[in-house]
């Protein structure tokens, strides 16, 4: 992501450095994570030390440091869904991409993250890929959903 | 649309769109919340749009996307008006026959009604539905009825005029005293009284102040506020701004997390929509009052839901949460007077001050008034939202509306509370849920979470999975909670692998000690308490996995193993070909036998026995029966020697 | 600013308002342990060792004393048994991490604590936090800070952007560590980056 790009957004803000997590926020969603030198541009425009700024990238779970896949796989660990068998559901996924939660395979396809709850929980257990919310799924029906991205 | 400028100008504008829609068409109003979305409401209403213009009946039929009415269970539910039909788990095939069927020629589609599951009976109205009858929706009620995406519909059912009362009929004074009078407290999990929480601010002598809408929402399991901030955004904009008239503040903030973008998508679309409208920015309704609110997103931190580290964050910082010594009404965002409540808090607001607090304090208990919207979760037959006037006691909420547990199993445990909160058993059933009732018992309220455990629960690992959900999200800052939590976890997981020892009870006991006395903020202070319920009302289930290496529930995986009882086994091969270890050794006529060092309790082989067989065991705290030699293993079919 | 009357473990003390218990105790010779308090920094309220009880109107709650504002009437506890075996677990759980850090010895004496009560840790830093807060408000440069949360939390130099734009490598900072591991972690980057200008000394102190 260039320096023009990060500016937009950081003016889109009003530069205010209360800002911050929701400018971090925008570049995560834009750009998959949050390279070094995004950060040292957000660090230098809003005057806001390094320090601080990897605090936050590195507090909040919606940050991430290095790339991510093209896909991002969430499966929700909240409570509705612990009760009707996420964790098997969760296996299932580790199986099937060969990566444990926070890691992304090495083709750079899948990203996995567990999630505490999406709100979903009436459909428990819940698995959502790039945005897309499925739900009632079982482990079985995990494979299917997950062949289906390129 | 030009700016509304006065309460008669509102009150004209409502008049004149009531007339405009009063067309007497027919509505067919679809759930468009996140669940039903999820369960393919987007092709349904799609379908419903391209079916209605193919047959030439957009002037005569109106569609909507509407808000979550909280049974996303049978989702995608709709709703026909004005005879309130209500169908559910309808699919866009369906759509067709809709039409042609119960709009044209007004006849019900039996297999689209919704089936009461206990007695069979078929619900046509929305009203007759049992799960809906029970309950007391005076927030979520309106959900079905508007288009979250439209300020109009929300005007349409009388949106603003709560305002429109409380900044020209009433002084903040007169406000403050009709919330005070109505007992609301705070609907987030602490239960403050909130009129007392704003007269606070409303005293303090700093002249700028703000109020915090907190829609983190950050319990698992738990999605009321999701339902309301997406379903009704301008319901919660309007309590905001009242209360913002109340105490003087001329900013607010409303604190969404980033897991709910549907609810952040349709609260910015409500406050540009009112400012366009009149209803935020400077001289609301020519009242001479400014007020402007901005939308914040989480980052996925549970913490933040707690209200000073959610302050932390809206700095711009890292949450960690701030002691509260000087509480946070008196110095808050920022170091000035903030009033944070919660969604549903800020939901009731309009409702008191347009029907007035004594209508309020005639439903719910001495302590607790008004409703509570609870998510109903877990392993319960109705699962969703479920609106119900405080003191109601937990056994009709699971039975009555919720329909009981599911598959025959029997009811073990209802946690509420999120992880702050407890677990409580069946006798305990017959408590009138309210906030100091639940805390009594050593649950608590909390957010309105509230998830149904059965026999197959281990209540040793819920304690366990509470746990390791606070030690991901605690901030670390202070000792108790950063090094307690987890050593808590870390004796949890060894009790529940089969690695637990005499003595650890007592040290998890003080540990709990510790954190409960010692941390810094609520979420380490709480922390414990998923334990302490557990172990005050199911201490055996302790007992036995640290001195019989047992789990009752047969859950706990090195706890179990999966046995093929020979007796009921017909070597039918079916578990044999689906285990995905290749665990099960037998083959035609040959009894199965699971091989004990190659199985991962992938519960595969209970699953797919056929149930006329059941042969398929799990076993825990004794030793497995040794397989039977291999010459018995012979099936011998038709006629025994 | 107006007088306050308090009580501290039976004896009276006057203090002024918005002090804290901890400086209204330490006025009149009252020790009290703490980790994380530095008189040239912002109180932290980390360590949670200075826990003390405070009875208002009757009522008894356990706070810390280094961030409690005194109030009249106040009657504070600096100790009891409750307070003491609160003190002993958070050693303990610190312990395991720095079972042999200089600041913590004298006090798991008094407490009690055992050294071996948790399986030791990996990371022998307390978060006291003294670092990080030395760094940022008095020398203002910031050039150490806080990375990740719970358990995972711990402190870091980002090497590169830090010790070669921001660190002066004043080591002010290492005398405030009561376990060494920030001369540790100070170290480890300075091995990693032998190599670079950051690390060529402008003059060895």
């Amino acid at each position: 992501m260039n320096n023009d790009r990060i500016d937009q957004i950081i003016d889109k803000h009003q530069g205010e450095a209360s800002s911050l997590i929701q400018i971090l926020l925008d570049i995560q969603s834009e750009n998959r994570w949050l390279p070094k030198e995004a950060l040292e541009r957000v660090s230098e425009k809003l005057e806001v030390s390094l320090t601080r700024i990897q605090h936050i990238a590195t507090f909040y779970k919606a940050f991430s440091l290095v790339p991510k896949g093209r896909h991002q796989i969430h499966v929700c660990m909240g409570t509705a869904c612990h009760v009707r068998g996420a964790q098997n559901v969760l296996d299932k996924v580790q199986d099937l991409t060969g990566i444990k939660p926070g890691e992304t395979d090495s083709d750079m396809k899948y990203s996995l993250e567990t999630v505490n709850c999406l709100g979903c929980c009436s459909l428990g257990p819940v698995m959502e890929v790039d945005g897309k919310v499925h739900g009632k799924i079982s482990p079985a029906e995990t494979a299917e959903v997950i062949k289906k991205y390129e | 649309m030009a700016q509304i400028k006065s309460p008669d100008e509102l009150k004209k504008v409502r008049e004149e769109l009531l007339l405009r829609r009063d067309s007497g068409n027919p509505c067919i109003s679809i759930c468009a919340g996140a669940g039903c979305l999820a369960s393919g409401a987007g092709e349904v209403i799609a379908a419903f749009k391209e079916e209605i213009e193919k047959q030439g009946l957009t002037a005569d039929v109106d569609t909507k996307g509407t808000g979550c009415p909280g049974f996303c269970e049978k989702g995608p539910i709709m709703v026909i008006y004005p005879e309130e039909i209500c169908y559910v788990q309808v699919k866009a095939e369906d759509v067709p026959e809709i039409i042609s069927q119960t709009i044209k020629e007004k006849k019900i589609i039996d297999r689209l009604l919704y089936v009461e599951p206990s007695t069979g009976e078929k619900a046509t109205q929305e009203s007759d539905i049992p799960f809906y009858k029970n309950q007391e929706r005076i927030l979520i009620c309106n959900n079905i009825k508007i288009d979250s995406k439209s300020i109009d519909d929300y005007l349409a059912i009388d949106g603003y005029a709560a305002l429109a009362k409380a900044l020209f009929q009433m002084t903040p004074e007169q406000v403050l005293a009709e919330v005070k009078k109505s007992n609301l407290r705070g609907r987030g999990g602490g239960g403050f009284p909130a009129g007392r929480k704003w007269e606070g601010t409303r005293n303090a002598p700093d002249p700028i102040k703000y109020v915090i809408v907190n829609a983190d929402e950050g319990d698992p399991g738990a999605f009321m506020d999701r339902a309301l901030l997406e379903g009704n955004p301008h319901s919660i904009l309007e309590g905001l701004i009242i209360g913002a008239y109340t105490i003087g503040a001329q900013e607010g903030y409303i604190y969404v997390r980033q897991e709910y973008p549907l609810a952040v998508e349709n609260i910015n679309l409500a406050i540009k929509q009112a400012e366009e409208y009149g209803f935020l920015g400077k001289n609301i309704l020519g009242s001479g009052f400014d007020f402007t609110v901005k939308v914040h997103q989480g980052a996925g931190a549970f913490v933040c839901g707690e209200s000073s580290a959610l302050m932390t964050a809206l700095e711009g910082k890292a949450g960690e949460p701030r002691p509260k010594y000087i509480r946070s009404n008196i110095k808050g965002l920022w170091e000035r007077p903030t009033v944070l409540n919660n969604v549903e808090t800020w939901a009731n607001v309009p409702l008191i001050i347009n029907k007035g607090a004594d209508w309020f304090i005639q439903m719910g208990t001495e302590g607790s008034k008004g409703t509570k919207v609870f998510s109903l979760v877990g392993k319960i037959t109705n699962t969703g939202l479920v609106e119900v006037p405080m003191g109601i006691t937990l056994r009709d909420i699971i039975y009555k509306i919720g329909g009981g547990i599911p598959g025959g199993k029997k009811f073990k445990a209802v946690q509420t509370g999120g992880p702050s909160g407890g677990c409580l058993p069946e006798n305990m059933l017959d408590l009138e849920v309210g906030f100091d009732e639940l805390t009594k018992a050593g649950s608590m309220m909390g957010s309105g979470g509230m998830i149904i455990m059965d026999e197959d629960t281990c209540m040793v690992d819920v304690a366990r999975y509470f746990l390791e959900f606070l030690a991901d999200e605690s901030c670390g800052k202070c000792v108790p909670c950063r090094e307690g939590v987890k050593q808590m976890l870390k004796i949890l997981t060894n009790i529940t692998e089969g690695k637990g020892r005499v003595g650890d009870i007592e040290l998890l006991e003080e540990l709990a000690e510790t954190a409960i006395n010692a941390s810094l903020c609520a979420l380490g202070q709480s922390a414990p308490n998923p334990f302490l319920s557990t172990l005050h009302y199911f201490r055996d289930e302790y007992e036995s996995h640290i001195k019989e290496k047992r789990c009752s529930a047969l859950y706990c995986k090195e706890l179990i193993a999966y046995h093929i009882d020979p007796d009921k086994c017909q070597a039918c091969m079916i578990c044999f070909k689906k285990c995905p270890s290749e665990a099960i050794i037998g083959g035609k006529n040959m009894i199965h036998i699971v091989d004990q060092e190659k199985c991962t309790k992938c519960n595969t082989c209970l699953e797919v026995c056929p149930a006329r067989f059941d042969a398929v065991k799990k076993i825990s705290g004794e030793p497995v029966p040794p397989p039977i030699p291999e010459e018995e293993r012979t099936i011998v079919r038709g006629g025994k020697e | 600013m107006s007088k306050i009357l308090l009580t501290i473990d039976g004896r009276e003390v006057e203090a002024k308002e918005g002090m804290t218990v901890l400086e209204a105790a330490r006025s009149v010779g009252i020790t009290i342990p703490t980790l994380c308090d530095y008189e040239k920094l912002e109180p932290y309220g980390a360590c949670r060792i200075c826990t003390v009880e405070a009875e208002v109107k009757g009522w008894t709650k356990l706070v810390v004393s280094c961030l409690y504002p005194v109030e009249q009437n106040l009657i504070v506890r600096t100790r009891s048994e409750k307070v003491d075996r609160i003190r002993k677990m958070i050693l303990q759980l610190l312990l395991s991490h720095a079972p042999y850090a200089r600041d913590l010895q004298g006090l798991a004496k008094e407490y009690g604590a055992d050294k071996d009560r948790f399986e030791k840790e990996s990371s022998f830093c307390i978060h006291c936090g003294l670092c990080v807060r030395y760094c940022a408000e008095v020398k203002k440069k910031d050039a150490i800070g806080f990375i990740n949360r719970g358990a995972k939390r711990e402190i870091s130099f980002v090497p590169e952007m830090i010790t070669s734009k921001v660190c002066w490598n004043c080591k002010e900072c290492f005398p405030l560590c009561p376990t060494e591991a920030l001369q540790a972690a100070y170290g480890l980057a300075e091995a990693l980056l032998s190599d670079s200008p950051a690390f060529e000394s402008e003059s060895e102190e």
